[in-house]
Order: structure tokens, then sequence, then C-alpha cells
């Protein structure tokens, strides 16, 4: 019970925060934040059991036809990461209460970030692939309403939707990919399926299934070339930033990797694509991050290289690789969520991020500067701190992977001395020499600002002078679950005068030559060459790919529904034509015996109207004659129902009928005096249709009396009705018992119309200012083509 | 049509009544000829026939909501009962009867009220929004007791 608590609790307060997010004052952030820091306490009391080599199961069983259980499990890897999520999600929601105090939404920012974390956690913990796909999308739902949180910002709508287009996109790959997994090991069980990587790797959906799951993790962990919706995201409030950047998210993708490392690595296929992909993604960004001066821009580049650099590691997958992976998740974890919570920060005092207008805070903001010193430091990898025994694992597994020693080593080498460069800029520049115009104004920040990055450069140092308490404890069970082996992992600060250590310095030495250089190489031709190719470049394409759609949507819009209603009902009566005509004379199932006897006078009669009422309509030159006469064979209709002792229909048919009428008269009104002349052409043509379809309804009807009739459903329902739905009208029992899954699909398709005609003629008139409250959502990018295929002049009805 | 005083005379009396026949028609639909729908339908003539007396806006005040507050709290009663039987271990949009006080109650006329609210909904959204969109063919507030009958123009 416990596990379900840990994942569904979020969803409870999700849906609860806006209720006691203004009960709770100035204190938020802290109250709020104790649901984390009680989910990181559940889940710090599994960490011994777990190393110890238990995992824990539970589940219910969700659709037993489908075998899918909502299913959780904790083994060391899930541990791992839902301890992150919960514990950084814990310093987010503090720094958040402080960061967005008296926000007019603070009730539903909350409730959007408790969803996010919940999603993550499920994520993680999840047992069964659909579990898992449901929270993976889960997880784009939630970042797709907080990216686009400020959602009266047109820079904020068009980002929330590229990370939702993007990720989603993934998120189907993923699930195709989940389903063949499922072909191949006959089953949904993430922890049995665990078990059957030969079975995997030698099936011949290998390729497609890796290449599917891969395409679900290198959209949600922005690598290249799906990146740029990254940089995009920090749209969202810095807190958003701060989570999306070091715990979720982004790390979905890298869980998924890590998730299925023991199923589908182990083949040069697997090394190629990932590792290759990663070291693409780590060196191009790690550079790229260099070309901006938005704190938030940098921080935004400088993830998506610890991304690649993650991918890059799973990819080259030895033991050295995956443990100095799931080290430098913790180690970018700490020093990114700090870095971020100081950019808020400062953006909270100055509403400035440009690095370039920042000088000398650290007077101003003494435990906000000393704590991004400190996460710089372990961002740039400089001993006692964190980032260090990460950097070193890091050139250790690099160094020590045979086939490509070279190439690994120089990427991360380069892309590390772009990164300590990133930590000068964010660190050094704004922090130190002496005050200037801007800066002159900062005022100190509040408790919750800068709790988060203290608390955080602590575990950062902390960490640093003492690796190995996560020997044992965290990275034995996470790195084994990885690797799906037993292995025994040993940290330390000091590994003595080796390569590595070389490295290091030499990375430490480029660093600072580069930041130093920084100027000159931020305002160079190539420089922003590089950027406008790779930074820009990639959105604009994007923004191509998605005009191309729209402008593929409008072109197919204009020629299938092109207002004239004529056209509409002449495809579809034309394709029903055809195709029941042609099956019908195909199969022979015309055959009908027609016999006039047994038909009573007053059916005739009412038979009589129906049909004349139709016809007569064709012929009247006035509306309102056509509507009355419409009704009449309507109403017509309605009387042969009862004729047939079919109550509930004619009193459906007759209260359509009034409606109608008076829908009638309100359209009619704003139609043209003047009516369109058809030519015979058209008027022949559309006889013929009408008629056809007549003819092809009559003749099926006709056939279906010729078969003999029998009834098993009517009976069953006139057998059952009272004894199992307690109601005697059958017709009711089926709408809201036997049948109410349809009913409720139906009246969701009701609300759905009514959403549509709500929106279609509310455009035409000016909305009330409550009215507009209520639907400030926006179309994707270009709103204009879809308004204009929709206001196309509609064809009168007659 | 405008401003009828017939019309109008006979809408305040019949409104209240054609009203309570829907309800009657809705809760009777489990055992005789009625149910949500056709309930739905007659209460939201009722509201329709107070829009052609009295304008959409006299009309949308006497129904005190909005057409898409009912198909929300429509659709959402409908999903309440379909969930009910989930917390008694039963399977989603099972029928659970009870008879406290002797009245026979269960999820499936929860359902039906669903049902009831979202046909007032889509019809009244229709209506309202078709008159208000351009065609204005109902009677306009303020209401234009002082003008001269215009029934021939609107034909």
């Amino acid at each position: 019970m416990g596990l379900f608590a840990v994942v569904f609790s979020g969803f409870g307060l999700a849906l609860l925060a806006p209720w006691i997010v203004p009960r709770t004052g100035r204190a938020t952030g802290w109250i709020l934040g104790l649901l984390p820091a009680a989910i990181t306490g559940y889940l710090a009391t599994l960490v011994g059991p777990v190393a110890a080599g238990e995992t824990l199961q539970v589940g219910v069983s969700w659709v037993p036809g489908l075998n899918v259980d909502m299913a959780f499990y904790v083994d060391g890897l899930s541990l791992f990461f839902a301890l992150l999520i919960a514990g950084i999600g814990t310093l987010i929601f503090v720094y958040a209460g402080g960061y967005l105090k008296g926000h007019h939404h603070l009730g539903r920012f909350f409730s959007y970030l408790s969803m996010f974390m919940a999603a993550m956690i499920g994520l993680v913990l999840a047992d069964n692939l659909f579990t898992f796909y449901i929270f993976f999308e889960l997880t784009s739902f939630a970042s797709f309403v907080l990216i686009g949180f400020n959602h009266d910002e047109a820079p904020s709508r068009r980002a929330a939707w590229q990370a939702l287009l993007v990720t989603k996109a993934g998120g189907l790959a993923l699930l195709v990919g989940f389903l063949l997994m499922e072909q191949v090991t006959g089953t949904l069980q993430i922890s049995a399926l665990l078990t059957m990587g030969d079975a995997l790797r030698d099936s011949a959906y290998y390729v497609p299934i890796l290449l599917l799951v891969l395409a679900g993790a290198f959209t949600k962990s922005a690598q290249f070339p799906f990146y740029f919706w990254l940089p995009n995201a920090m749209e969202a409030p810095t807190p958003v930033s701060a989570y999306l950047h070091s715990a979720t998210m982004v790390k979905a993708g890298i869980y998924v990797l890590a998730r299925f490392h023991p199923v589908l690595s182990g083949t040069t296929l697997w090394v190629v694509l990932v590792g290759g992909i990663g070291a693409a993604t780590m060196l191009l960004s790690a550079w790229l991050a260099l070309q901006y001066t938005d704190m938030k821009s940098i921080l935004a580049y400088t993830t998506i290289m610890a991304l690649g650099l993650l991918t890059m590691l799973l990819g080259v997958g030895t033991e050295a690789a995956v443990t100095a992976c799931l080290v430098f998740v913790l180690v970018h974890a700490f020093y990114k969520a700090a870095l971020f919570m100081v950019a808020g920060a400062v953006d909270h005092e100055l509403h400035v991020r440009d690095i370039t207008k920042l000088r000398g805070l650290k007077s101003k903001m003494p435990i906000t500067a000393a704590a991004a010193g400190i996460a710089a430091l372990s961002m740039a990898g400089i001993p006692p701190l964190f980032g260090f025994v990460g950097k070193e694992l890091i050139y250790a597994a690099a160094l020590h992977f045979g086939p490509a020693v070279a190439a690994v080593t120089v990427v991360s080498v380069l892309a590390n001395v772009a990164l300590v460069a990133s930590a000068g800029l964010l660190a050094v520049r704004p922090f130190w020499g002496s005050l200037n115009e801007v800066t002159k104004k900062a005022h100190r920040p509040a408790a919750g600002l800068w709790f988060g990055p203290a608390v955080l450069a602590v575990f950062s140092l902390g960490l640093g002078l003492a690796p190995w308490v996560l020997d044992a404890a965290v990275l034995g069970p996470s790195v084994g679950a990885v690797l799906g082996a037993s292995v025994s992992p040993h940290l330390a600060l000091w590994h003595g005068l080796n390569l590595e250590l070389g490295l290091s310095a030499l990375t430490l030495a480029g660093g600072v030559a580069t930041y130093f250089g920084w100027n000159a190489m931020y305002t160079s031709a190539p420089g922003r060459a590089f950027e406008r190719w790779l930074g820009t470049g990639l959105d604009n394409g994007y923004d191509h790919v998605v005009n191309g759609l729209m402008a593929f949507g409008a072109w197919q819009t204009r020629l299938l529904q092109n207002g004239r209603l004529r056209n509409y009902l002449s495809t579809i009566l034309v394709t029903f034509l055809v195709l029941v005509a042609s099956a019908a004379v195909h199969t022979g199932a015309l055959q009908w015996s027609p016999s006039v006897a047994g038909i009573a006078v007053q059916e005739w009669i009412l038979g009589g109207l129906v049909v004349g009422g139709a016809a007569a309509t064709i012929f009247f030159r006035s509306r309102l004659a056509m509507v009355i006469s419409l009704g009449v064979s309507g109403f017509s209709i309605a009387l042969l129902y009862l004729a047939y002792s079919a109550p509930d229909l004619a009193m459906t048919q007759f209260l359509i009928e009034t409606l109608t009428v008076i829908l009638f008269v309100l359209v009619l009104a704003t139609m043209p005096l003047v009516r369109e002349q058809l030519s015979p052409g058209t008027a022949v043509r559309d006889g013929a249709i009408a008629i056809g379809v007549g003819g092809t309804v009559t003749a099926l009807v006709l056939a279906v009396l010729h078969v003999p009739f029998s009834n098993p459903m009517g009976e069953y329902y006139s057998q059952n009705s009272y004894v199992e739905a307690e109601g005697q009208n059958i017709v009711n029992t089926i709408l809201v018992d036997f049948r109410a899954l349809d009913t409720l699909g139906e009246i969701t398709v009701l609300l759905i119309a009514g959403m549509g005609i709500y929106a279609m003629l509310g455009l035409g008139r000016a909305l009330t200012p409550e009215e507009l409250g209520g639907a400030a959502t926006d179309a994707p990018a270009e709103p204009d083509a879809v308004a204009s295929a929709s206001s196309e002049p509609a064809e009168e009805v007659s | 049509m405008r401003n009828s005083l017939i019309l109008r005379t006979a809408a305040r009396l019949l409104v209240p009544l054609i009203l309570l026949f829907s309800v009657f028609l809705m809760l009777r639909g489990h055992n005789e000829s009625g149910g949500g729908f056709i309930g739905g339908l007659v209460a939201g003539t009722a509201f329709a026939l107070y829009a052609m007396a009295y304008g959409t806006a006299a009309s949308r005040r006497a129904l005190r909501t909005t057409p898409q507050a009912l198909l929300a709290a429509g659709l959402a009663t409908a999903l309440l009962s379909a969930v009910i039987p989930l917390f008694q271990g039963g399977a989603m949009l099972q029928g659970l009867w009870a008879k406290p006080l002797g009245v026979k109650v269960g999820t499936p006329i929860l359902f039906d009220v669903g049902v009831y609210l979202i046909v007032i909904g889509i019809t009244l959204m229709i209506v309202y929004e078709l008159d208000e969109s351009g065609v204005q063919f109902f009677p306009q507030e303020p209401h234009p007791a002082s003008l001269p009958a215009e029934a021939e123009e609107s034909a």
C-alpha cells in the first residue's frame, strides 16, 4: 500500500492544492513541501532493504483481459530515481512558494507541480509497460501545462506546444516499441521482461524495437536533433525549469535507456546509436551554451550537454560507464537545480538574466552567491566537490572503453572544457566584480529562494568529501539493475596521480582559457553561425515541419470541408451508395418477396404522409413551407413508431421534430432571400443520388425482412430488464444500464459538439470578459490557418 | 412572433409545468416511457419557449446557469454514477440499487440525471447561440414593447 500512496498522493495533492494554497499564506511552499519530504522519507526507509537485495512489488489488476496492471516495483534503479525526484521535489516546492509568492494562479501551479512529481515517480516505479507508458505521457502532459503556465504569453504557448508535440511523438514511438516487446516476450511485466534480454536481442523485431524505444527516449531527454524544445521550455516559471532539467521529464528519457539497458544493450547498434547520438549531443550543446548570454539559456544547453553525456555513457555500457552515469545523474541534479534556482532568484530580484548586464551581486545576495559558487565548482569538476568525483569516473570510463578510447575521451574532454567555461559564466560573472547600475537595485532574497540552492550546495560538498557513503546503499543496487548483474562500485575523492587527474587538469586549464576568451568567441562570426545553424536553426526546422503540417491540413480541409453542404451530402451518400450497392450485388444478398397483405389502413395513410411530406418539400418555393412539409414527414414517422408500439421512440421523435422547427426558423432567418438557381445538370445529378440512396435503403430493408427473423438480443433484454437492471422500460434499461458505456460515449460526443457550436457561433460576436476568462486557450502555431479554413461561407441548406 | 402577449402569458404559465413534467418524465423513465433523454428535450423546449416569449437573455437568467455548465455538470454526474460501483468492488457503470425509506434509488437513475442535464445543455447551447450569433429572432432586451411589431420582417 505504501507504494500506491507514494505514487498517488501527489495526484491527490494536485486535486487539493487549489483549495489548500489560499489557506496557507506565506508558508505555502514549506507546507506543501511536506508531501515530497514525506515521500522522500518513506523511500529512504527502503534503501536498506533494497541494498540487501530485496525488491518490493505491488499491483492491482486493471484490464485483466489484456494483462494490463497498475503495478509498481522498487529495485535499485527505480529507488535511485524516485528518491531524486521526491528529494529535489521537496526543495522545488519550497522554492516555488517563495518564487511565485502572491501569484494569482499559485494554487493551479502547485496542482500542476504535484502532478508532475507524481507522474514522474509513477514512471520510475512502474512495473507494467502500460503503467510505464501512461506515466510517461502524464509527464509530457504535466510539463505541457507547466511550460505553458504563463499562457497569456505567446512564447510560452509555443514552447509548451513544442515540448508536447516532440515528446508525444516520441511517446507514441515508445508505445509501439513496448507493444513489439510484448509480442516478443509475451509479458507486459517489466521486472519479468528484464530477464529476457536474449530473447529480445535474437528476435527479428530487435532493430525496430530498439529504434522505437530510442525515439521515445531521445525526444524526451532532448538528444540531437530533438534538443531544440528544451531551451524553449525555460519559458516556464523558474522552479519548473529547475525541476524539469534536474530531476524530472528529461531524466525520464535517461531512465528509459537505463531501465531497458539490460535487455536492449549489448549490440553494436546500441553502442553506435546511443553512444554516438549522446556524444554528438554532448559536444554540440556544450559549445552552444557559450553562445548565449541569458542565464537560463546557458543552463538549458548545459542540461542538454549533461543528457548527451549520460546517454553516451549508457551507450558505452561498461560497468565503469554506468557507474559514472548514475553518479553524474546525482552530480548534475544537485548543481543544475541549484543554479536554476539561483538564476531564478536573480531574475526574481532584478528581472534581468543577461550575464553581460549582471555584476557584483555577491555583496547583495551572499548566500545565493555562495550556493552558486559551490554549484559551479561542482559543475566545473573541481575538488573536493562531488562534480570532481563524477568527472574522474567519466574519464575513467572513457579511458577504459576499448573500441573507441580516443573518440570518447576527446569528446568528453572537449565538452567538459566548455562546461567549465559555462560554470564561470554563471557563477563568476554575475556575482564577482563591483555592482553596476542594474545590480545596485538588488535585494536580499527571501529564505525560500536560497534554501534550495543552499541545501544542494551542502550535498555537492558533502558527497564530494565522502562519496563512499553512496557505494553500497545507493550505487551498488542501481548500477546492478542497469547492468543486470551484481556489482560493488567504490567511489573515492582521490585516486592518486593518474591519467584521469591529468585530463581533469587539462579540462580546467582549457575551461579557464575559454572563459577569458569568451567575449571574443561569443561575438565571432563562426560562433554566431554555429548558433544560427544548430541553435535557432533546429528550432526553425521545427517551425517548418509544423507549418508544413498546418498547410497540408488547410489544403485538405479546403478540399474536403469546402463549406458546401450539398457537396458533403453528395460525398457521403455516393460513397454509401457505391459501397453498399456493390457489396449487395456482389454477395447476392438482395432478395425479397414483397407482399402488401397485412398492412393496416392507418399504416398506409401514415406511410403515404411520410413519403408525401418528403416529396413535396422539393417542390415548394417558400422555405417555411418546406419546413412544414418536412415536419409532416417527421411527425408521421413518430406516429408510425407509436403504431408499432415504440412509445419512447415516438416521444423522442416528436420532441426532436418540435425542436427542429425552432432551429430551422432560427437558421432560415439568416439565409439570404435570393435562392441559388440550380443548373439542370446539378438538379438531375442530385436527384439521381437521392433516388439511388432511397432505393438502396428500401431494397436493404426488404432484404432484411426476407431473412427469417430471430432476435435473441431482444429476448435477452425483455427477460432480464427487470431482473438484472431493476427496470421495466427496456429501452431505458438498455440506455442507462446494459449499454451505459455507449450512452456515456454518446453524451460525451454531445458535449464535444456543444463546445464546437459554442466556439463556432461564439467567434462571430464579442465575448464577455467572463467568457474570455474561461476560454483563454489558443490554437497551436498558426491560428489563422485554422480559422480561415472553418470560416468559409456556409451554403444555404435548401 | 415578437412581443406577443398571448405567447408571453402562456409561456409564464406553461414553462413551470413543462419543467415539472420533464422531471416527471425523467424519473418515470426506468419503468414507463420517458427517461433522461426525453426529459431533457422537454426541459430544453421549455427554456426555448421562454426564450421565444421573453428573449434569450431572460431565458438565460431563468436558467440561472450556462448551458456550458449544464454540459459539464451532466457529464460529471454521469461519470460519478459510473465510478461509484468501483468503490463497492463492482465494475464501472454497474448498476447499484438501494431502498432507503422505501424509495428505490440506484446509480442508473443518477446516470439518467446526467443525460438529462447534458441534453438540456446541448439544446439550449444551440438555441441560444444560434439566436445570439446574429439571427436575433427572439425578442431583444430592452424588450421592444414600445416599438412597432416587426413580425412580418423576421418571418
